[in-house]
């Protein structure tokens, strides 16, 4: 009797990475369409521009490195990048804008230090940082939710024309927040500081992206640890501050739905690659990461802190996980010491 | 020491050993001046002249120093020239010393310039060593001016922006505004585009490097393989 000697693994299937992007990109779905509900085509637009210029940039770099350029394409590990940075960048913003954030992204936070799995910090956020601080102007005109402008006027706005922009803008809860905090007779004339359980308008953005991060735990795409860790030190840093003075600090309610909390905690905290590895270090890197938006937010120059405080921990994540490397079976667990 | 070999000093300091894009030293003020081209250039000509003097000075004495004491007695040197270079910014380009600001006193630490008088100056005549200090200090230069132009393009569109500052009032009218309306690319002038620029810098000169190895190596076919590393640490030649 013959029988085929084959090493495992015995089945097949599409690649893992490209199923956990495809799960990914799918969970980004809700978020979507609530912004697009709330702010008009801008980031649908944003998104399938982001896309595009993510192919083009991923594709030109592969071929400099002369590595198969298919293969690599097909992972989708571009298009989250480039979905994930849409998703962050106003829904105004002009086409040029994007394109350089997403190039920066690919090219430089992620090609540059040698593709899928060896970039040390989270190429959506090294974008959206590069964009913030190189353009604040751009990267914080936001329009007020509910006053979605058409889709001609999306386009205009796309392609850069000026549609007396700054009429349409509105400041967002955050904006609102670290202008009025301490005074709270202006905090309550503030229309975007309340909307039905938290900031106007965000807190349903946030929900929908806590729906699609939800569906992705329960897919198994991501665990738990950081998400949690992370509210649960955002909620924990604010309550104590909220209680003492309210009029100076925001709810934890509302720092968990607004902004970028959900948003960072599902879907840009837990990128594997450049978040720490052990469960153990996971907790301690995202809740590190909570803790620093609360800082920033409430003490900052900038309004929203998850792509600061994000970057900031993908900077200490090896350090994380060189202290918190599990005990391997049958051995002792590794003496960790300062210089150790 | 009489077949000094002039053409392969000033190579060495501009190409193939260059302070800024091969050993990698003195960065820090590399990085922090090169907002624009003036800043660097000011800051590029002061480093050159402190090279030039310090090699000089280093070289004279390199017969009456000992081994032991040569360090203290090079710093002294050059802080020596750093503080007469200072006080000349001062008195002739005053606004441009305000803003180089601690930068000019910190050349001082600039490891280029021990380095040269440690592995050159101490071991050379006065008028290779001069030169030495000379190329180093435009190999420098072109690197400062490089990342200067390139910062002060991508982050404000313009060249040569308040060359007076340096030049006196004839060169108000040096500024070249390449594009007009730009809306300016901030990280550029923002310390991450130091680094970003210079890491772009030295990758080009690496590119350069590997295209004349190869063609080197297509000239000559029986010369194989005779494998060399771009040296950034070590022993400063």
């Amino acid at each position: 009797m013959n029988l085929i000697s084959v090493t495992s693994p015995h089945t097949t299937g599409p690649s893992r990475t490209q199923r956990v992007m495809a799960q990914v990109l799918l969970a980004t779905l809700p978020g979507l369409a609530v912004l697009c509900g709330l702010f008009g085509w801008g980031s649908l637009i944003n998104v399938v521009w982001a896309c595009a210029a993510a192919l083009a940039c991923e594709a030109a770099v592969l071929r400099l490195r002369g590595k198969p350029v298919g293969f690599h394409l097909a992972d989708g590990s571009a298009l989250v990048t480039a979905v994930l940075l849409a998703l962050a960048i106003p829904p105004t913003a002009p086409w040029w804008l994007t394109l350089v954030g997403v190039g920066f992204a690919i090219i430089f936070a992620k090609q540059l230090y040698g593709g899928l799995g060896m970039n040390p910090f989270n190429p959506a956020m090294a974008g959206y940082v590069l964009l913030l601080i190189s353009f604040p102007v751009d990267m914080t005109r936001w329009l007020p939710p509910f006053e979605a402008p058409d889709l001609a006027t999306s386009l205009q706005l796309f392609l850069g024309r000026d549609h007396g922009i700054d009429a349409l803008t509105g400041a967002t809860p955050l904006d609102s927040l670290r202008t009025w905090a301490g005074d709270a007779a202006a905090l309550a004339a503030q229309p975007a500081l309340h909307g039905t359980f938290a900031g106007l308008g965000w807190e349903w953005v946030n929900l929908a992206f806590l729906a699609g991060g939800l569906w992705l735990l329960w897919r198994r795409v991501i665990t738990w640890h950081i998400p949690a860790a992370l509210l649960g030190a955002l909620a924990l840093c604010a309550l104590p501050f909220w209680l003492h003075d309210s009029a100076r600090f925001a709810s934890p309610l509302f720092h968990l739905f607004s902004g970028a909390a959900m948003f960072g905690a599902f879907f840009i905290a837990t990128d594997p690659v450049s978040a720490a590895t052990s469960r153990t270090g996971r907790l301690i890197y995202a809740a590190l990461i909570g803790v620093l938006i609360w800082v920033i937010r409430s003490f900052g120059g900038y309004p929203d802190a998850m792509a600061f405080a994000v970057l900031l921990l993908n900077l200490a994540a090896p350090t994380i996980d060189y202290y918190t490397q599990p005990r391997s079976y049958g051995h002792s667990k590794p003496k960790r010491g300062i210089g150790g | 020491m009489s077949d000094i070999d002039y053409r392969g000093i000033a190579l060495n300091g501009l190409w193939k050993n260059n302070p800024a894009t091969v050993q990698l030293l003195g960065l820090c003020p590399l990085l922090a001046v090169t907002g624009s081209v003036v800043n660097a250039l000011g800051l590029g000509l002061a480093t050159m002249a402190v090279l030039m003097l310090s090699n000089l000075a280093v070289s004279l004495i390199r017969g009456f120093v000992t081994p032991a004491v040569r360090l203290p007695a090079f710093v002294m040197i050059i802080a020596a020239v750093v503080t007469v270079v200072e006080m000349v910014m001062q008195a002739y380009t005053f606004e441009l010393y305000e803003i180089l600001g601690i930068f000019i006193p910190l050349i001082v630490t600039n490891c280029a310039i021990l380095g040269r008088a440690d592995a050159f100056a101490a071991k050379h005549p006065p008028l290779p060593a001069m030169l030495d200090g000379m190329m180093m200090g435009a190999g420098f230069l072109v690197v400062l001016l490089l990342l200067g132009a390139l910062r002060e393009l991508v982050g404000e569109g313009t060249l040569l922006a308040n060359m007076h500052l340096l030049f006196g009032d004839a060169a108000r009218g040096w500024q070249i505004t390449l594009i007009d309306d730009y809306r300016g690319f901030l990280v550029a002038i923002l310390p991450p585009g130091a680094f970003l620029g210079l890491g772009l810098i030295i990758a080009g000169k690496n590119i350069i490097d590997k295209h004349l190895k190869d063609a080197a190596r297509r000239r000559q076919p029986g010369d194989a393989a005779a494998s060399r590393r771009v040296r950034t640490t070590g022993k400063v030649a």
